[in-house]
């Protein structure tokens, strides 16, 4: 319960011990903010056709952003097969997927018809309520057990932001005093070591690390068993990226997650996948062949601080019932915040 | 997998138009409302999907249906074209400096690969002949210049690094340390950044602006979705990009962005990364990725394949067998055992459109065991035989089949199996000399 009390921090309301985080995300997000892309778009673009110059065109107008797409879209207009149409635009553009985006507006032409809805900005709530009724279906927070050492496994596709996600975490719990230990399972990707060892250092967490190319299992028990030993709070083991379809490579994810358990004594507590905001339907793929090798717990969402609207986690979502409990919007140890279903949904809309 | 759905029941469109001689606006329609969820499914953008299935459209009504095509598959040959020639047609290369060094800058989004590709790369050229050396100009992330250098030491080319300083300088000075050094090639790898993140953007401005690099090169992850688009004209509109990389396409993903992305740049995809291992770059065939983003197989490795099996020659002599329709069980045979050469059968079918994911493979069971048996078949023949199967009757089926230890009923439909064929190369054959230029994947002996 001290761990509870300690941690249960940064919904947006309770801003305790993450004052000075809190403002370093107000003013990071404030300068994404400014830099928007203007949507005069004047630069040149080199054409080749029509084609060209008409996507252009489509382009600039995507740039004013999902958001305000809707807020137009939805105000004053007649509820017609049109006005759906560009609904459906909006929410494929924004990586939602065919299935799930018809899904979605299927629900809503049924609730307008039921409801005899012939004011469009009433679809504005509708689809609200229907976006954040599938976000937070299954939505569950991160996992702060009684017990210690609680134990999070992070794992991915390369290059979603992994370690960089460890090492805010990590940040996270020692800001509020813990003590965490880092296992650095990814054995293979050249220099993996190192970076995480940056992160231990730059947060004051322990490190456990092998050499490159050894056995990732054993960096696992070698981890769990040092984080029993020195009583350590929190233990966070990072994996090496992979791509889901490689079978060999899924079998050792496994084994890891067996190893750990095993000389943990239980499953372990969270079983993260990480997911980069940029990426389309594939994550679908992703997200299912992780599953089948390892518990997963949930999602992180990274790189939102892009352009990328993260919207396949609705697919993720309503296709595999998978929470997503953390979000990263940066580089920095404190741009990691908690996933909020009605804030994320805000963010699509505002 | 995700798309199987989509891509059986575009298929299955295909199967339900009829052959007819000319394809109407229904025909059409109803085979592009399937190509256009497969593509938005591969993470093509919705905008560059409008686009060109308006474009399709135009192309496709009204179009003369080959005689040994449905009306669904002309749709979909006129669709894998447009999206060939929209990738580019020919494949691009890296052009050199006339005079060296040739400095390459990578560029692009945090995690998108530069990095390992960046080492990819210098390999390729080292494997020319060429004398390369790697640049170390990720100051940001923990880790990336000790990452580079372990990724310099596995292809064995230098590395320069100069610790964390301005990345401009170090820029700078890996141009005059490979000039001192005799480098005819600079590989700059850049930090990941954002498109939108006007600091870091102007600090690859800066660069640009010092070294001159011959060849900019925008690594993209082939996972990317929709916003594929935004973040390839940011990159190109502020830095002027040369050309795109695409990584991690040993994944299952589509990679729609391929298209999406020389859609709104112009700019040609000059490597495919296939691989976690040096050796991994690919030259990009944008005919492969037009069947894969399409899920229609990959039909061109499967030729590629079977070329490299099947000596030029020989396979010239089989084409003109084909033509004089006097392909005979010995060349069947010969077939089959280079099939076998290429490698398992199912490995070998899941690459032709269709074929991998319908059950109606699954029933033709055609499994390694089959194919010996095949083989012990053709070999209990008499020359004779095999030059002219017309000939075979019951009471020399009984024959073959005591001497292959087979049964009269394997050796009947061995020669039915032969004679379909014979007549489908016919067709094809046909096909090709009716002058499509035969892309469309049936020229097996090209
Ligand atoms: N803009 C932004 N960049 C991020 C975020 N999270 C991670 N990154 C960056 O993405 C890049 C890759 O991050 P890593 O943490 O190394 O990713 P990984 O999954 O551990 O990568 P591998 O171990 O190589 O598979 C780094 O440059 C990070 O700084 C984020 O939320 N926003
Ligand atoms: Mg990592």
């Amino acid at each position: 319960m001290m761990l509870r009390k300690l941690f249960s921090r940064n919904k947006r309301d309770e801003k305790g011990t993450a004052q000075g985080v809190t403002a370093q995300e107000g003013s990071d997000r404030e300068t994404a903010n400014k830099t928007e892309i203007p949507a005069d778009n004047s630069v040149d673009v080199p054409t080749q056709a029509g084609l060209f110059a008409r996507l252009k065109q489509g382009l600039a107008k995507t740039r004013t952003g999902f958001v305000d797409r809707i807020g137009q879209l939805l105000t004053g207009r007649n509820i017609d097969d049109s006005l759906f149409d560009e609904l459906e635009e909006i929410l494929i553009q924004a990586d939602v997927g065919v299935t799930t985006t018809l899904e979605l507006i299927g629900r809503i032409r049924q609730k307008v018809e039921t409801e005899r809805i012939t004011d469009s900005s009433q679809v504005r709530e509708l689809l609200r309520a229907e976006i954040t009724a599938l976000l937070s279906r299954d939505h569950r927070p991160l996992a702060l057990p009684d017990h210690t050492p609680a134990v999070i496994m992070v794992v991915g596709v390369n290059g979603v932001g992994k370690t960089t996600t460890i090492g805010k975490l990590a940040y996270r719990f020692k800001q509020g005093h813990a003590k965490v230990v880092l296992g650095a399972g990814d054995t293979f990707r050249a220099a993996a070591v190192d970076q995480l060892r940056v992160w231990a250092d730059r947060v004051g967490a322990d490190l456990i690390a092998h050499q490159e190319g050894s056995d990732p299992s054993a960096v696992a028990f070698d981890s769990v068993a040092a984080a029993k030993a020195r009583q350590a709070e929190f233990l966070i083991v990072d994996t090496a990226g992979r791509l889901h379809t490689k079978a060999n490579l899924m079998v050792e994810l496994g084994k890891v997650y067996r190893v750990a358990k095993r000389e943990l004594g239980r499953e372990l507590d969270e079983v993260l996948l990480v997911v980069d905001a940029t990426t389309g339907q594939n994550a679908l793929s992703q997200a299912k062949l992780f599953k089948e090798a390892v518990p997963l717990t949930g999602i992180v969402l990274t790189k939102l601080d892009g352009t990328a609207k993260g919207g396949i986690i609705l697919a993720l979502a309503n296709e595999l019932r998978l929470p997503v409990k953390l979000i990263g919007v940066g580089e920095q140890m404190w741009d990691l915040q908690d996933f909020d279903p009605a804030s994320f949904t805000d963010a699509l809309f505002n | 997998m995700p798309f199987s759905t989509l891509s059986s029941r575009l298929q299955e469109t295909f199967r339900k138009l009829r052959a007819r001689g000319k394809l109407t606006e229904k025909d059409v329609d109803e085979a592009l409302r399937e190509v256009r969820l497969a593509l938005l499914e591969a993470d093509v953008n919705y905008l560059v999907v409008k686009d060109f299935i308006a474009k399709i459209k135009e192309r496709a009504v009204g179009h003369q249906v080959l005689a040994s095509l449905s009306p669904g598959q002309q749709v979909v040959k006129i669709v894998n074209e447009e999206l060939t020639s929209l990738m580019g047609g020919a494949q691009s290369r890296i052009s050199l400096a006339s005079k060296p060094p040739t400095v390459i800058m990578m560029v692009g989004l945090q995690g998108s690969g530069k990095t390992t590709t960046s080492g990819k790369l210098a390999l390729h050229f080292k494997n020319k002949g060429h004398r390369p050396l790697l640049a170390a100009a990720d100051i940001y992330r923990p880790a990336a210049i000790k990452q580079l250098m372990v990724v310099g030491e596995q292809v064995n080319v230098p590395v320069f690094s100069m610790g964390e300083n301005k990345p401009v300088d170090i820029a700078k000075a890996a141009v005059a340390h490979g000039s001192v050094h005799g480098n005819d090639i600079l590989i700059i790898d850049t930090a990941g950044r954002l498109h939108i993140d006007p600091e870091l953007m102007h600090e690859l401005e800066e660069i640009k602006n010092s070294v001159n690099p011959h060849e900019i090169l925008l690594v993209v992850d082939s996972m990317t979705g929709q916003e594929a688009v935004n973040v390839a004209a940011g990159f190109d509109q502020q830095l002027g990009i040369d050309g795109v990389i695409l990584t991690k396409l040993d994944g299952d993903a589509r990679g729609g962005a391929a298209l999406s992305i020389k859609a709104v740049t112009g700019k040609p995809i000059k490597f495919a990364a296939m691989s976690e291992k040096m050796d991994g770059l690919e030259v990009f065939h944008p005919d492969r990725m037009a069947s894969r983003i399409l899920g229609m197989g990959d039909v061109l490795s499967l030729i590629e394949k079977a070329e490299a099996t099947f000596s030029e020659q020989r396979a010239k002599e089989l084409t003109e067998k084909m033509r004089r329709d006097a392909f005979t069980l010995e060349d069947f045979r010969e077939q089959l055992a280079q099939i076998k050469k290429m490698g398992p059968l199912d490995q070998l079918l899941g690459m032709i459109p269709g074929m991998g994911r319908s059950n109606q493979m699954r029933d033709l069971a055609v499994d390694d065991s089959h194919l010996k048996r095949i083989e012990a078949i053709i070999s209990s023949m008499t020359v004779e035989e095999r030059r002219n199967p017309d000939i075979i009757g019951g009471s020399r089926k009984r024959r073959i089949a005591a001497g292959s230890g087979t049964r009269v009923q394997e050796v009947n439909r061995l020669l039915k199996q032969f004679n379909q064929t014979r007549q489908m190369m016919k067709q094809f054959s046909e096909m090709e000399k009716r002058g499509r230029k035969g892309k469309g994947g049936f020229n097996l002996f090209r």
